[in-house]
């Protein structure tokens, strides 16, 4: 019902929640049901892969939420990420009990190869996945909700705003990289054997990890959608394009933006968690000031604003970077970098944003 | 004993005189190994002590071999050997020309053995033949060696030489060394003049030394006294340089991000850019620097001097370029200027790893550069990093006149302010615009010249400054450019005076916490811009 009614008026939407339904669909019963040696068979390793990119697609969401209506330039939403993916990582870990190289029933490798006695008061609970879920929510919310109070009860904003985030991520990956933080240190945690009993190895559990991102980004979507086209959504964008005549109409700004940040940085933290147990490690690189800085490029190769379209650049970008990674890896960066600024000045509303001058055009052509 | 003396003195004295002539020739040792070849201990000694005395140059050698049992003779001819062992075998080597032998079966050779006794006689005639070397620094060594030495025929040499000696280090060794043998005398007098002289050094042993005369239970109550009040006067001057030289560390690195930020205080500070690429045009500068030492490989030394100007004008002319080709299409939209300037960092990046390979290029030092400046044996300040401070504040001032004193500054500032009407007056913006980058680009590229003296010089260099660089010109308050200097050397000092309590790491990421925090609490910095150039 609900649902009807968000897509109501979007034709982009539709498309993509569609196309993510029977793509899914596709990949599911190609892999199940059609022979290995069909040309048309997904092979589990590429199912795993677009179930990264899907992880991806729903960061990629998270961050036009805050930059494309609200106009939060965030270049730290890869802290929310994988801290989602940290709290993850611990339940993980905790599964491994005494498989471990050490063999150690309750400590996680490397606290027994940096000799810690006992398991640090952070770690505890982490081996109820209950728990562990609950803290993919609340570790990055509530880091987000602190952040964001300070930041914009304080007027801080722009460019500056965009400066801290960065802070912010740079300084959980440096302490991340600190063994003593008790979170692997810069090998950070891996070696994950199985998730709710089921082995992370096996094909079902990764079609199911699949399916689980697909539905993650559709909900994201919708819950986005749900925000944006509600009366906070309106409010967000006037915040975006003026935002000092917001606060003389009497909004109180800093909270909308604070509520728009949060939910946010939740999503961007599920989008972790799910990140985790498909690619099979989580490392302090995660927070690495560039990574945070990709993810708004996905968003502009796609087009913000539009929420599809952040999904449409994770996809394509993370694509591209895959394939040129792995064909020629010199050019990756000089891509990258040509896309960022090529996007910039020729194309500042993306893909999408191309898309539709090109079908306005069209449309006028027809009239004539 | 006052004949030997004599004779010490006189090895002294030939030691001091470089002539080959009078040194000692290898015939003259035949005598001493005749004797170290005999089988009593007493025959030894006396042959060590010829050997002590001869003045030979191999006698040190000859000495340290017999101590480390490495002193054999072949038994049919008598010829002294050292020797190396080679599995079962011996491996001989000629004493005097150093002549390999050949191989030797261990029952054809015969080795020179020694006692305890002989074996402290060894290191007093090794020590004194160290102590007539021309070398202040072998003397200075061997002082050291006999600290906690009570010898009383060796205290007596170490007297004699004080009384020659020409070099203030060693004066000093050999007093803390006579210092240390008063501190066990019988006379109560003596040993309070003895910890009188100690109270003014800072070595750690000295601490120790008096520390144990504090402890110790026959100490008379007036000299464990005056030796507790030595200890506290020692261990706050140590405390007093060990701040001294935090402080100096602190200064050393905020200068290093000063500079790193200076440039940045013209592109985002004045001109409201927000390069990205500003850790890359260092870069840049750092490259051009080790390209420089190659091209000029017999020059070291004046490459860095040819290597500033070179490195600020081609960080430059990149920045000119940036800025004509990209940037100004995006004035007005900072987000966007962010996003592009991304891009060209990354371009830079994989540019400079095509062209030099990804692997860290080595900058060598030139030799004014290296070494330290040595204040006492506490507090030592690198030459480098000296120079960098240093260098760090000349870039400011010039680039402060520039601004100031200026037509290009003046424009600078008109245009910052208010673009429209500085137009209007006839200034080219556009014209401005580039050369303001241009002159900010350039700045970093000097900057990278510096840094490539203390890091390594690779293509993550940028990356590695480009945060910090954003901080320092936020903390300092944007278009600032004193701000930048005070928030660059103040950061850099309370990190480093957070170090020794945090550690490195943690010591940073307090850092950027508190300068996280400091933005809510002070959005425009430091130093805010006040007036109409605040409001936009």
């Amino acid at each position: 019902m609900i649902i009807a009614r968000l897509l109501k008026n979007d034709r982009g939407g539709r498309i993509f929640l569609g196309l993510l339904l029977l793509g899914s669909l596709f990949v599911l019963l190609s892999n199940r049901l059609l022979p290995e040696d069909s040309l048309l068979h997904v092979p589990t390793y590429t199912v795993t892969l677009l179930g990264k990119y899907l992880t991806y697609a729903l960061l990629a969401i998270s961050v036009d939420l805050v930059w494309g209506y609200l106009g939060i330039l965030s270049l730290g939403h890869g802290a929310f990420f994988a801290l989602g993916g940290y709290a993850m990582g611990m339940y993980l870990m905790r599964q491994i009990g005494d498989r471990g190289v050490y063999g150690d029933p309750l400590l996680p490798d490397f606290m027994v190869f940096l000799n810690w006695k006992e398991l640090p008061w952070f770690w505890l609970g982490f081996d109820h996945f209950g728990f562990a879920l609950l803290m993919v929510l609340l570790v990055p919310g509530l880091l987000a909700f602190l952040f964001g109070y300070l930041a914009f009860k304080s007027r801080v904003t722009g460019v500056y705003l965009s400066i801290i985030t960065q802070a912010m991520t740079y300084a959980l990956m440096l302490a991340f990289f600190r063994n003593e933080m008790g979170f692997g240190g810069n090998n950070g945690l891996t070696d994950f054997k199985d998730i709710l009993g089921y082995s992370l190895q096996q094909d079902g559990t990764r079609l199911a990890l699949f399916v689980a991102s697909a539905l993650a980004l559709a909900l994201g979507y919708l819950v986005s959608r749900y925000i944006v086209t509600s009366k906070l959504g309106r409010v967000a964008v006037a915040i975006r394009d003026s935002e000092d005549r917001v606060r003389f109409m009497g909004y109180r700004v800093d909270r909308f933006k604070l509520w728009i940040f949060t939910v946010s940085a939740v999503m961007a933290g599920i989008a972790g968690a799910l990140y985790v147990p498909q690619v099979g490690i989580i490392n302090p690189s995660e927070f690495s000031p560039i990574n945070s800085i990709e993810i708004v490029v996905w968003v502009a190769v796609g087009g913000r604003a539009t929420l599809f379209g952040a999904v449409l650049g994770a996809l394509l970008v993370n694509y591209a970077k895959t394939y040129f990674t792995g064909a020629f890896p010199e050019i990756w960066l000089f891509a990258l970098g040509a896309l960022f600024i090529l996007v910039t000045l020729f194309a500042p509303r993306g893909i999408v944003g191309f898309l539709e001058r090109r079908k306005a055009r069209d449309e006028r052509e027809e009239s004539a | 004993m006052i004949p030997r003396l004599f004779v010490l003195l006189a090895v002294l004295l030939w030691a001091a005189v470089p002539a080959p002539a009078l040194a000692a020739s290898d015939a003259d040792l035949g005598p001493a190994f005749d004797l170290l070849m005999k089988r009593s201990f007493d025959d030894k000694a006396r042959g060590i002590e010829a050997l002590g005395q001869s003045g030979h140059p191999r006698a040190p050698e000859v000495l340290q071999a017999i101590l480390d049992g490495r002193l054999y003779y072949i038994k049919k001819t008598r010829q002294p050997v050292f020797t190396q062992k080679q599995d079962s075998k011996l491996l001989a080597r000629d004493v005097f020309s150093g002549e390999e032998l050949g191989l030797f079966k261990k029952r054809k050779l015969k080795k020179i053995s020694i006692n305890n006794r002989l074996r402290q006689q060894l290191k007093i005639a090794l020590a004194r033949v160290q102590l007539s070397d021309p070398d202040p620094a072998q003397r200075l060594q061997a002082v050291r060696g006999f600290i906690g030495s009570d010898d009383p025929a060796l205290l007596d040499s170490l007297r004699a030489q004080k009384a020659h000696e020409d070099s203030a280090e060693v004066i000093a060794a050999i007093d803390q060394v006579l210092a240390f043998a008063d501190l066990d005398s019988k006379d109560e007098a003596l040993r309070l003049a003895a910890i009188e002289r100690l109270k003014t050094q800072l070595d750690p042993v000295v601490i120790n030394r008096l520390k144990r005369i504090v402890k110790s239970d026959d100490t008379p109550l007036k000299v464990r006294l005056a030796a507790e009040k030595a200890i506290e006067r020692i261990e706050s001057r140590i405390a007093f340089y060990g701040y001294l030289e935090t402080l100096f560390f602190g200064l050393s690195l905020g200068s290093i991000l000063a500079l790193a930020a200076i440039g940045l205080a013209i592109t985002f500070g004045v001109m409201g850019v927000i390069n990205m690429a500003h850790g890359e045009l260092i870069m840049i500068g750092a490259y051009t620097t080790y390209v420089v030492q190659q091209l000029m490989p017999g020059a070291i030394g004046a490459s860095i001097l040819v290597a500033i100007p070179a490195a600020f004008v081609v960080s430059g002319l990149v920045g000119i370029a940036i800025e004509r080709g990209i940037i100004r299409f995006l004035y007005g939209r900072p987000l966007e200027t962010l996003l592009a300037t991304f891009g060209i960092s990354l371009f830079l990046q994989q540019t400079v790893r095509s062209v030099f390979s990804p692997l860290n290029r080595s900058v060598e030092t030139p030799q004014w550069m290296a070494g330290s400046l040595e204040i006492n044996s506490l507090l030592s300040i690198t030459y480098n990093r000296l120079y960098i401070f240093f260098f760090c504040l000349i870039v400011f001032v010039l680039l402060y006149l520039v601004m100031k004193k200026t037509s290009l500054g003046l424009y600078v500032r008109a245009v910052a302010q208010n673009r429209n009407m500085a137009r209007a007056m006839g200034i080219r913006s556009d014209w401005v615009d580039a050369m303001t980058f241009g002159l900010g680009s350039g700045i970093a590229g000097v900057a990278g010249v510096a840094l490539s003296q203390v890091t390594n010089v690779g293509p993550n260099l940028g990356q590695a400054y480009i945060v910090d660089s954003f901080m320092v010109v936020v903390f300092g308050g944007v278009g600032n450019l004193w701000g930048t200097l005070i928030s660059g050397l103040s950061l850099g000092v309370v990190g480093k005076f957070l170090e020794p309590v945090s550690g490195a790491v943690l010591a940073k990421i307090l850092v950027l916490v508190f300068i996280i925090l400091f933005i809510q609490k002070r959005p425009r910095g430091l130093f805010p811009q006040k007036g109409r150039a605040a409001e936009s």
